[in-house]
């Protein structure tokens, strides 16, 4: 077993110690009762209250919990207000691009469809908010997957269901290339769901850094690998699309 | 370029020759409350915020003005400034849309010369938005700004007028025009000739001399000296025309509807102005150059963003607005409950102002969620009533309805404005339409487009929403929402008038 890490430690006695104290406490009440030195005691308080763990009432100088931890166990984000938070930003890409825009979360294994905007092109298209796509074998769903610690686990079955003769079935595979795209903080889908369809997709983030959602571009083959590997130009916007929500997801209701 | 002046803030925004947006810059300017119903904004401040945007906007597109073909402008309607021709400084602060100071003069011309006369004239009926009564009380209260505007020596403007002047010197040369669609809305302007009318301007005690000259939507007035030195300025329009002219709403029969704190419904109604018997008003369109004016109907519905506002702070049922929706979608239907939001009587069409709302049909069924789908649907209904005017107006059928605003992110919503109208709803790609339609103007004025029918195809769906209800329900459902709009009658009183809150 690994060692645990010691300021983390450090900082949940100090989180239990605030909680005891209906009055709040001063660093150096809180560094004696600990049993640490002042400066350290000091620069975990600050820490805590920097990322809202802690507040200091500036008229004593002590500090008690903060507001945003009772928020913790139920911080959701509503699929309403993520379509509202993407809405301006999901625009400008599918006009840019000439794609179609899709924004989706994860829902029980599926990539559910929150908001989409169709390829600027004005043929008869269908509104597919609502429906739900296979994770492992769209760029959106792959994204949600190389995010989320325990969905791979939830998806059932050995092997996975197979949409066309280029979809990872294998689980190892899989995991292998979620492990990639953690790494280059995008993922791409070439006819793996549907003949003739691709995709670009990238992360969308909350404040602390958590995935909340994704969003992706989905086009033709062509127009998306032109020569066979994702275009960098159109990577480069999804990712740059998916920033900017995610500034605007964290900026809400601040 | 489009700078659009708007009520709460002014943005200025870039476009590209595919009609994309480029850059976007915006500050929001102070509103002052003098008095109870009194609302003002400071000109001065407005224009310094024009000053600050139109530079950032081209910094973040890495431009400079060379690079901007042309300048149009869409502006909030009906805000009066009087400012003197000499110095450039207005007289006092401008005088909002909003503003109800005028309500006893409107009081005093109804029952002096009725409301059929205005009507038939300029297309509005007597009302505290529109600019003629607003430039009356200004003059009734000074004598010497009186004397002045008589000689010319103040000058009148909406807001385009005011930075058109600026843009173009202001004292020193500014051109001091205005457009047909925004001069639609003063009160003052022959709605079929399209110039100021004598027995108007004689009517409301507007000298002649104050007024701008009235031109096209899209032609060069002038070119900017000041900001954006050596470019032209091609266009003005005011807001809710240039979201229709945006929306590409060139055909006789084509509407648009801005969903936000109230929302405006505009309708194309071709080359003749209608009169509404329906309490809608008869406006301009547009005019591009020396070709035909386009007419417009227009119906506003004064609550309904506000309605989701209310919900949400007034009775606390959500968080944020759009948690509506999530919360309508615990349910599947109103369960029989109906919301009437009559907050300041009704409007178009029934034109009640001693309604007031109500929330009827409750039983110990009724949830949360079944007053989050009644607030929705009071939106979809309120549209249709006023979409039904239109028709039996004009006897032109709406084909499909074009939707911008914020509020056009509730997907539960925009389908059932399209269930209820029976009608396509389709929200375009762009959903800065008033901008769009403000650099449309200007591109056409200055040859960047050149032809306006071409300009469609700019205009890509970004979403659209069949409509999906059996005829029976939508009738009974409607039928249900007339009783309730009925219930709202006649509930408030002479006597039991609540107490009006004096001046601090």
């Amino acid at each position: 077993m690994t060692k645990n890490v010691q300021s983390i430690e450090r900082a949940a006695a100090v989180l239990r110690s605030l909680a005891r104290a209906p009055d709040g406490q001063g660093v150096v009440e809180l560094a004696k009762s600990l049993g640490l030195p002042k400066g350290t005691t000091h620069g975990i308080v600050r820490t805590l209250q920097a990322v809202g763990f802690a507040d200091q009432d500036r008229r004593t100088g002590r500090y008690h919990l903060g507001a945003s931890l009772l928020d913790l166990g139920n911080s959701y984000l509503d699929t309403n207000e993520l379509r509202a938070c993407a809405i301006n930003w999901s625009d400008p890409l599918a006009s840019r691009t000439g794609a179609a825009v899709r924004v989706g979360r994860l829902i029980h294994g599926h990539v559910m469809i929150v908001h989409h905007v169709f390829r600027p092109d004005d043929t008869v298209q269908v509104l597919e908010v609502g429906a739900s796509m296979p994770s492992h074998a769209t760029a959106l769903g792959k994204v949600l997957l190389a995010f989320d610690p325990t969905a791979v686990g939830s998806l059932e079955g050995e092997s996975l269901p197979i949409h066309t003769h280029r979809t990872v079935v294998e689980r190892t595979e899989l995991v292998a290339e979620l492990g990639r795209i953690r790494e280059r903080g995008w993922a791409s889908e070439r006819e793996e769901y549907s003949i003739g369809e691709a995709g670009i997709a990238a992360p969308i983030r909350d404040n602390g850094g958590l995935v909340v959602a994704a969003v992706g571009i989905a086009g033709t083959p062509r127009t998306l690998f032109p020569t066979g590997v994702p275009l960098a130009s159109l990577v480069s916007q999804v990712v740059a699309t998916a920033d900017a929500i995610s500034r605007e997801v964290g900026g809400r209701r601040s | 370029m489009a700078i659009d002046q708007g009520t709460t803030s002014t943005r200025c925004i870039l476009f590209d020759h595919g009609g994309r947006l480029v850059s976007v810059a915006q500050r929001e300017h102070r509103q002052h409350y003098p008095r109870p119903g009194w609302v003002e904004h400071d000109a001065v401040e407005i224009w310094r915020n024009v000053r600050r945007i139109v530079p950032e906007a081209l910094a973040q597109a890495g431009a400079t003005p060379a690079d901007v073909v042309g300048v149009g402008i869409a502006n909030q309607r009906e805000t009066t400034v009087l400012w003197d021709r000499r110095t450039g400084t207005p007289v006092g602060h401008a005088v909002v849309w909003q503003d109800t100071r005028t309500d006893t003069l409107i009081e005093r011309y109804a029952e002096e010369h009725g409301h059929q006369g205005f009507v038939e004239r300029c297309g509005l009926p007597l009302a505290t938005y529109f600019s003629a009564p607003k430039i009356r009380w200004l003059l009734d209260h000074d004598k010497v700004v009186r004397e002045k505007a008589q000689t010319g020596e103040v000058l009148f403007g909406t807001m385009e007028t005011w930075l058109i002047w600026n843009l173009t010197g202001g004292p020193d040369g500014g051109v001091h025009v205005t457009d047909v669609t925004n001069a639609s809305r003063t009160m003052l302007m022959d709605i079929a000739a399209l110039s100021w009318d004598d027995e108007l301007l004689e009517a409301f005690q507007v000298p002649r001399a104050m007024l701008p000259e009235i031109r096209s939507s899209a032609e060069v007035y002038g070119v900017a000296t000041e900001v954006l030195p050596g470019v032209r300025i091609g266009a003005a329009m005011g807001d809710q025309q240039a979201a229709l002219f945006g929306q590409t709403c060139f055909g006789a029969g084509e509407a648009k509807c801005t969903y936000g704190t109230g929302s405006f419904l505009l309708m194309n109604t071709g080359e003749q102005p209608v009169f509404s018997k329906h309490g809608l008003i008869t406006t301009v369109g547009y005019r591009i150059g020396d070709s035909a004016p386009t007419y417009a109907l227009e119906g506003s519905i004064a609550v309904t963003g506000s309605l989701v506002q209310w919900f949400r702070d007034g009775l606390g049922l959500i968080d944020s607005a759009p948690e509506i929706e999530t919360l309508a979608r615990s349910v599947d239907d109103n369960g029989g409950c109906y919301i009437v939001p009559a907050f300041s009587g009704l409007f178009a069409p029934h034109w009640r102002s001693e309604a007031r709302g109500l929330m009827i049909g409750l039983t110990s069924y009724i949830t949360s969620g079944h007053i989050a789908r009644a607030i929705l649907e009071a939106t979809s209904w309120q549209t249709r009533e006023v979409v039904d005017a239109m028709f039996s107006d004009s006897g032109i059928a709406l084909r499909a309805l074009k939707v911008d605003g914020g509020m056009t992110s509730n997907n539960l919503l925009m389908q059932g404005i399209a269930d209820v109208l029976d009608v396509p709803v389709e929200r375009p790609m762009v959903s800065e339409t008033v901008s769009l339609g403000a650099a449309y103007a200007a591109g056409l004025a200055v040859g960047y487009w050149p032809e306006f029918p071409g300009l469609k195809r700019n205009w890509h769906r970004a979403a659209r929403w069949m409509p999906d209800m059996e005829p029976a329900r939508r009738e009974r459902e409607y039928a249900n929402w007339r009783r309730a709009v009925t219930r709202t009658f006649g509930w408030i009183q002479p006597e039991a008038e609540p107490p009006r809150s004096t001046a601090r």
